[in-house]
């Protein structure tokens, strides 16, 4: 591909920074990741709503991280199982939403995006903004607002729990 | 355009509030020439730049505002009415502009009525029959217009806020003359870009900028920064630390010196004068006085005082809040004042003043004073109070009542402060911050209320506890003390009902489980229930009225923690105010001790009271007063121990770090060589050993004591069981029926100071001859080896009978320190005898207590006092010392 060909497709197609939680594809827009890291060292917060699984000092900045897993209703990550953070910043903080693996960068062309399947899940669809159908399966692209506000105390669906 | 709409808005505001303060002043000072121009200046300044952006409403209205402004300076007798009206002008201007930040662009609306306004003002001034001379003036207006959309444009090109009379006083003179002239000055201003020739004809001389705007946010991102390259600092010097590579040292070294610099050099940054945050409050005063019918002056002194920025605007709403206060509700009408034989107008003093690390912040007024008699009737109304109980409290702690919740004692709720907001309000936010407020009312006389802020809240000292497998972080300034409850102690846990209660000195505390409270998963090797048992750490805290136990696994140290806000998804966990890095790299978060007592229920009013009782008790029995004491072993099988206020850091150093010099033994600290002394019988630690280091500090210069294990924090009474005859120790007491060996840190830091005291050997022949009186063994032992270390010839005494003596047999002192509590006479009877004598009149007495508050130390002013120092601060003391003696050079 020319290289103008390449700007031309970027221009185009939104990319994506992919990850996988529980062998399902989502991902994130390329322009609201600030970088993925390992989360090490987590330390939780007594009380905190469930999603947040606690605070993290990432080159002594605190970064609050997220378990997608429970954002998603999925059974909690093994503690010896491999983890990855996609790190993003709002305002003057950062956050770091967990999962199980990252994926590549996908460009996805935008004729094969569609809003979310009406019969997802409720967890899901508060933090999911449609999907893409891909060749083999398909990418669930997340909503960050959504997750903040599942994060947030009062928040939709997890505070009961 | 944003940008220079932006940098319009943030100058017009700055000009905007000074207008406001000035203006006030030159209602009270009309004839001050000097005054009137300021204001004119900042006037044009604002109208210039208005024209210039094509804002018509704010240049209309600045125009009209003008106008009468240029009556006053004219010589027209400055009215009430028209200050109100250029006032509220003014309050119309930042309403537009606020319209305009919102919108980028003016609200719609008329002005008329205020520019009819101020414009019939104008003209009912101008002298009889002279229209023309009206007519004449306005043209002049214009034209310094004209001048001042040069100016204005100016401003913004430079940056600077330029002198635009220099201008506009050159111009009336060519055109004075041209009717003409009124239009077409009107054409540049509504185009203002046609200015532009004109400029650079007479641009007044740029002055170089002595200071810039930096965005706070520039700021926030530089200490973030800072804080990582702190850390990335010291994983270098860890690696370091475990290298044999000297090669590294020096640059790392500068490296760290540098890093330590900068990070000062933001936090310095980041200050801002107090007066800030007084600067809308003569406007609100005028007002309030106009609104009242008083008569109020406003004094204000230490404006310079820096804090932080984050902590002026945390203060500003309760400052505020008592001003209002203390004119609705201090000062009384001009004829009340008049009847009470007092000036009609009433005077609010607002004093800052620095603290150490603290910021004073004095709001008196010369009012009518607490009224004693409806706070008492207010507390039985409301029940908080029984008529026994009152008869068992003073004034002042009667007056300390008006901070519960509800209590508002005004006859009739005002407009002014009885908004429902009451001073529990400004207790609980100057509280949250870290700071105290207290005061002072006699009856007739006038209030002071003294808020005590934190200079900044970056920095905090805190005690870090774990529990549960989780560490936090617990603010210091709300512990009050750490007990070690035992069974079968005088201090132990009782369980009423399955709610467990700490029995210290005679009293019951609620105790509330920290674990429990946050829900914290139970940690299996210590089952909850277990704290309860044998031995239960309990942190005794005091968050503003409210006293209530924490009971937690372990304290591990304190430690001076950067406060970092938390995440917003967790502003809803009220109980923790924020959250911290540790130096291991982990994040631990900080309590907020109200909250958390909110989250446990403590009951407001009866721990307070039972607080004060607790204090009444204490103040009867000064001995008895248990101090926290550090426990350790160095060398030997039995326990030492030292008061934990004298120590200013625990440190664990690898023994290959500890260095030989022909002094003794070094090893590296902070930025420089802290002298490290070995106690007898410590194992020295090699190669990566951790060597357990006590750093004491003296006047900023720290001194390491080697020991060989840390056992515990805990609480007891000073009351020696032998008196010690070994160097270095003071003495043998029990800690919790063990015995326990208080060492003497004064002969330690003696030591370290060696050179220091042969530097001073030559300054001998001028020794100060001090006198400590002290009924406590303990602290004379603690003080008179210090104070001879700092140069001072002193001579002891017991009790204040046996000063007495001295003072009989006519012995002379340059200065006496005295103990306040002790049996017999007390340190107040003291002071007033050794007062009344001619001999010792002169002598100057500085107090020291183990209590503080401002009721002892305006008590021990009125003795005689000119100081008064806690006990345990011994800086403060060698400070008051210095000051007290200037000509004895030797304790600098």
């Amino acid at each position: 591909m020319s290289e103008e060909a390449l700007r031309q497709l970027e221009a185009e197609t939104e990319g994506y920074v992919t990850a996988e939680l529980d062998g399902q594809l989502f991902g994130l827009k390329l322009t609201q990741v600030r970088d993925v890291f390992l989360p090490k060292g987590i330390c939780p917060v007594p009380m905190a709503p469930k999603p947040v699984a606690g605070l993290l000092n990432l080159r002594g900045r605190i970064v609050t991280a997220i378990d997608l897993r429970a954002c998603l209703g999925l059974p909690a990550r093994d503690p010896d199982a491999p983890s990855v953070a996609i790190g993003i910043e709002r305002g003057n903080e950062l956050y770091g939403l967990i999962a199980d693996k990252i994926g590549n960068v996908l460009r996805p062309e935008p004729e094969t995006f569609e809003p979310n399947p009406v019969n997802l899940g409720a967890g899901w669809a508060d933090i999911c903004a449609g999907v893409y159908r891909l060749d083999d399966g398909v990418l669930m692209v997340l909503d960050l607002e959504g997750i903040l506000d599942l994060a947030r105390p009062g928040g939709p669906q997890l505070t009961a729990a | 355009m944003d940008e220079l709409l932006g940098e319009f808005l943030t100058e017009t505001q700055e000009s905007l509030e000074r207008l406001d303060v000035e203006l006030v002043r030159f209602e009270s000072e009309p004839n001050d020439p000097e005054l009137l121009n300021n204001i004119f200046r900042l006037v044009h300044t604002v109208k210039g730049t208005c024209g210039f952006l094509g804002l018509d409403r704010l240049a209309k209205l600045t125009h009209a505002a003008e106008s009468l402004m240029s009556r006053y300076r004219d010589g027209m007798t400055v009215s009430a009415d028209g200050v109100s009206a250029i006032l509220a002008s003014l309050d119309r201007m930042n309403e537009i502009l606020q319209g305009l930040e919102r919108d980028q662009q003016e609200p719609a609306g008329s002005d008329d009525d205020l520019i009819v306004r101020l414009l019939a003002l104008a003209e009912a001034a101008a002298p009889q029959g002279a229209r023309e001379a009206v007519r004449d003036l306005e043209d002049q207006e214009t034209l310094a217009d004209m001048a001042m959309v040069r100016a204005g444009d100016e401003a913004i090109r430079g940056r600077r806020v330029s002198e635009p009379e220099e201008a506009e006083a050159r111009l009336p003179d060519d055109l004075q003359a041209a009717g003409l002239e009124y239009l077409v000055a009107e054409e540049m201003v509504s185009e203002p870009i046609a200015s532009e020739e004109a400029q650079g004809t007479d641009a007044p001389g740029r002055e170089a900028a002595q200071s810039i705007r930096v965005k706070v946010d520039t700021l926030e991102h530089l200490m973030t920064t800072v804080s990582e390259l702190v850390l990335a600092r010291n994983q270098l010097l860890d690696i370091d630390r475990r290298k044999q590579d000297t090669e590294w040292k020096a640059p790392l070294h500068r490296l760290s010196g540098i890093t330590n610099e900068l990070q000062r050099g933001i936090m310095k940054a980041r200050m801002l004068p107090i007066d800030r945050a007084w600067q809308k409050l003569p406007r609100m005063l005028r007002d309030l006085s106009v609104e009242l019918g008083k008569s109020i002056e406003l004094t204000t002194s230490g404006g310079e005082t820096e804090l932080d920025r984050q902590v002026l605007e945390f203060i500003r709403d309760p400052m505020t809040h008592l001003i209002r206060n203390a004119a609705d509700h201090g000062i009384g009408t001009p004829a009340r004042r008049r009847a009470l034989g007092k000036s009609e107008t009433g005077h609010i003093d607002l004093k800052a003043y620095a603290e150490g690390d603290h910021i004073v912040i004095e709001i008196g007024d010369d009012g009518r004073g607490l009224d004693t008699d409806r706070i008492k009737a207010k507390c039985i109304e409301k029940e908080l109070l029984s008529e026994t109980e009152i008869g068992q409290l003073g004034e002042s702690e009667i007056h300390q009542f008006i901070f519960q919740p509800g209590f508002s004692t005004a006859a009739e709720v005002t407009d002014i402060s009885g908004r429902g907001v009451g001073l529990d309000v400004v207790r609980a936010n100057i509280e949250v911050i870290g700071g105290t407020v207290d005061l002072k009312s006699s009856s007739g006389q006038g209030t002071v209320f003294r808020l005590r802020i934190p200079l900044t809240l970056a920095i905090a000292a805190a005690l870090i506890v774990e529990t549960d497998g989780t560490r936090f972080a617990v603010p210091q300034h709300n512990v009050s003390e750490v007990v070690r409850a035992k069974r079968e102690t005088d201090c132990r846990i009782e369980m009423i009902n399955d709610a467990p209660q700490l029995r210290l000195r005679g009293r019951l505390l609620p105790v509330y489980d920290l674990g429990g409270l946050l829900h914290l998963p139970e940690d299996e090797a210590v089952p909850r229930g277990r704290l309860l048992g044998e031995m239960a750490t309990v942190i005794v805290m005091e968050a503003g009225v409210r006293r209530y136990g924490l009971l937690v696994e372990t304290v591990l140290r304190p430690e001076e923690i950067v406060v970092k806000p938390k995440a917003s998804v967790l502003q809803d966990l009220t109980m923790f105010s924020g959250n911290t890095i540790l130096g291991d790299g982990s994040v631990i978060m900080i309590i907020d001790p109200a909250a958390l007592a909110a989250l446990a229920g403590v009951s407001e009013i009866r721990a307070d009271f039972s607080q004060r009782e607790a204090e009444t008790q204490e103040a009867r029995e000064p001995e008895e007063a248990p101090v926290p004491l550090l426990l350790f072993k160095a060398g030997g099988s039995v326990r030492k121990a030292v008061p934990l206020a004298l120590v200013a850091r625990l440190e664990e150093i690898p023994g290959k770090e500890i260095e030989v010099c022909n002094e003794g033994d070094v090893i590296r600290y902070r930025d420089g060589l802290m002298p490290l002394l070995f106690m007898d019988g410590v194992t020295r630690q090699a190669g990566d050993a951790l060597q357990p280091i006590l750093v004491f500090d003296d006047e900023g210069r720290h001194v390491g004591l080697a020991i060989d294990e840390i056992i515990d924090v805990v609480e007891a009474p000073l009351s020696l069981e032998i008196r010690s005859v070994t160097p270095g120790l003071i003495g043998s007491l029990l800690v919790d029926g063990e015995v326990t060996e208080l060492i003497d840190i004064s002969y330690y830091i003696g030591e370290g100071l060696t050179q220091r005291l042969a530097a001073r050997e030559a300054e001998a022949a001028k020794t100060a001859r001090l006198l400590l009186v002290d009924d406590s063994q303990f602290f004379r032992n603690m003080l008179a080896p210090l104070l001879t270390a700092h140069g001072y010839s002193v001579t002891l005494a017991e009790s204040a009978h046996e000063a007495l003596e001295m003072k009989e047999e006519g012995t002379r002192f340059d200065l006496i320190i005295s103990d306040l509590e002790m049996p017999g006479l007390d340190g107040f009877a003291f002071a007033q005898e050794a007062k009344k004598d001619p001999r010792w009149s002169e002598t100057p007495l500085i107090a020291l207590s183990s209590y503080s508050s401002p009721e002892l130390i305006a008590r021990s002013r009125a003795a005689g006092f000119i100081e008064y120092v806690g006990k345990f601060d011994r800086q403060k003391l060698m400070a008051a010392l210095k000051a007290v003696l200037p000509q004895w050079g030797a304790a600098a």
